[in-house]
């Protein structure tokens, strides 16, 4: 009954603080909407100049990038300076690349192009590329959407949440509930279960929008994107509530997002983990958007369902079930039973 | 003597400072028990000492004969804090409502309580106010209204005038003197005067000591004063 009253008071309070509820859902839809923009720009079109090269590879790699011949006593340095991303030299038997070099993935996608049309070379083969994830019109946005959708999620959910139970303490209303014979857990849990209640409705927004409108991949089952929003949501809804514990205002409520919420984009898969130092690398599995958002690629990219994300769905129940029993016991500070 | 609705006998510290020095207080049912004394002297920590909310570094606070803080004993009492605790974005009636449930009032009984607390506090027509939109004295009688909600046996108020104007506040003790006839303990802090005259009887603190305890009459005699304010300086009691 108590928890119920609690329930229904953060649901009030939703609907008439109409504008955290507008950014809980259309701020996440905007800064998604303008990086499915960004990056699903136009397509990147090499720009290659080649060296003594057979007439049979300049096809071919025409029909990728931009290719000029240029003549062999043409300074190959002053070529690239010249806007070329790459020069090929086929002088002398040996295949040389010269890359511009400034940009990495221009490189990636140069020495990929290069070695994909040179494998025809001496064989009139048809060049046929298969991808085992994805396809050749994957953008990039596609693969770290599903990241992105689990972050920002993540992000605002902790944010609302941490402040609205921070303010709970400043504005003497938690002393004032305190002083009834609520208990510290029915308190905790009227507060998951109102804010779990409005997050789901946040996260089907959320992702409907991502994957009908901005009509980023979706290989697997809506549902299994619901169910990995709201366990990945309802895990930043407990940390949220318990960091505001340890917060005096709103202020140093934000100053734990650069420390709790950014650091987990590193561990979340969009930067490649193996690369991570081995110094860094233990701190990704103790991040609840580490888990998420693998649970997420599984599904929207490769499209596999419950039997490849149920360790992360559980670990995310697990950090949930962790937070609020923290949370229940920091309580303990305003009172004792 | 029977034993007091509330037994206290605290010592409160923070770090080193202390706020309450070995209080020691005995509350009877059908009582109004003013607690005076200059801001900073340790009445709001006396109060939420005595409804379970902060704890005694020593000694302990027993509610109906049980040692405070006590689930049960948190239903008898209504507490009314110093600052007004309020959901400003909910209005009146959902703030009540809220509190109704919290406090154990039966779902049924919950509408009729509502308007009977709301009409002793002159709010019953701004039950679907926003409490945002209210002014600082109508939060104060709100608050005051939450306090009264579940009936309690025991009310521990602070302050709960400040703010009022005169004619409501008239109206407000003519409440706690009814309520007060119907066995209830009432404490309440104050810094006015006349509202202290109107007490059962006072308790001077100051500088967390309890320095004085008695009727009005009784604390004006012993130090041969007109007044209470009187009576306070002699006993002590510097104001600010």
């Amino acid at each position: 009954m108590r928890i119920i009253a609690v329930v229904i008071r953060i649901l009030r309070q939703f609907i008439s603080d109409k504008r955290t509820m507008a950014l809980m859902i259309v701020a996440p839809i905007i800064i998604l909407t303008m990086l499915s923009l960004v990056f699903n720009g136009e397509d990147l079109e090499l720009k290659l100049g080649v060296r003594n090269a057979p007439e049979s590879i300049v096809e071919q790699m025409e029909k990728h990038a931009n290719v000029k011949p240029i003549a062999s006593d043409e300074p190959i340095e002053s070529t690239l300076k010249n806007d070329y991303d790459a020069v090929i030299d086929f002088g002398n038997g040996a295949k040389k690349l010269y890359l511009e070099g400034s940009d990495p993935s221009i490189n990636r996608a140069v020495i990929n192009m290069v070695q994909s049309s040179s494998m025809g070379k001496n064989q009139e083969v048809d060049l046929e590329v298969s991808y085992l994830f994805g396809s050749n019109d994957m953008s990039s946005f596609d693969h770290f959407g599903p990241v992105l959708v689990g972050f920002f999620i993540f992000f605002f959910v902790f944010l609302i949440a941490g402040v609205s139970f921070l303010r709970e303490r400043t504005q003497g209303t938690l002393e004032r509930v305190l002083a009834t014979p609520i208990k510290r857990w029915e308190l905790v849990t009227g507060y998951v279960i109102g804010f779990g209640l409005f997050t789901m409705l946040q996260s089907a927004i959320i992702a409907l929008y991502s994957i009908y409108v901005i009509d980023l991949m979706m290989e697997g089952a809506f549902l299994y994107v619901l169910l990995i929003t709201l366990m990945l949501a309802l895990s930043a809804l407990t940390l949220g509530t318990l960091l505001s514990s340890f917060a005096k205002n709103e202020l140093q409520m934000i100053q734990f997002i650069p420390l709790v919420v950014v650091p987990q984009i590193f561990f979340s898969g969009l930067f490649n983990l193996d690369t991570i130092s081995n110094y860094l690398s233990w701190i990704g599995p103790l991040t609840p958007l580490y888990y998420g958002a693998d649970a997420l690629r599984s599904v929207m990219i490769k499209g596999q369902g419950l039997t490849d994300i149920w360790i992360d769905l559980l670990v995310l129940l697990g950090f949930s079930i962790v937070f609020m029993i923290l949370n229940i016991y920091a309580l303990k500070k305003h009172r004792r039973i | 003597m029977p034993k007091g609705a509330i037994e206290a006998n605290v010592t409160k510290n923070y770090g080193k400072t202390t706020i309450l020095d070995h209080v020691n207080l005995s509350l009877k049912r059908g009582e109004i028990f003013g607690l005076l004394g200059p801001s900073g002297s340790g009445k709001t920590t006396l109060v939420k000492l005595l409804c379970g909310i902060e704890e005694a570094s020593e000694g302990e606070v027993k509610v109906l004969d049980t040692k405070m803080p006590n689930l049960s004993m948190m239903k008898k009492v209504g507490y009314m804090a110093q600052a007004d605790a309020l959901y400003g974005e909910l209005t009146a009636y959902e703030n009540l409502k809220f509190f109704a449930t919290l406090s154990g009032v039966h779902r049924r009984d919950q509408k009729e309580r509502i308007i009977e607390v709301m009409q002793l506090v002159n709010l019953e027509n701004e039950l679907q106010k926003n409490v945002e939109d209210f002014s600082g004295g109508m939060k104060r009688r709100l608050s005051l209204a939450i306090a009264l909600l579940h009936n309690p046996d025991i009310l521990l108020l602070d302050e709960p005038t400040v703010g009022i104007d005169p004619s409501l506040r008239q109206k407000i003790w003519w409440t706690f003197e009814k309520l007060r006839s119907n066995g209830v303990l009432i404490l309440v802090t104050t810094h006015v005067m006349d509202e202290a005259e109107r007490c059962s009887r006072l308790g001077m603190i100051q500088n967390g000591q309890l320095i004085a305890v008695g009727t009005p009459e009784e604390l004006k005699k012993q130090t041969d004063s007109v007044t209470i304010e009187e009576a306070f300086l002699s006993f002590g009691g510097g104001g600010e």
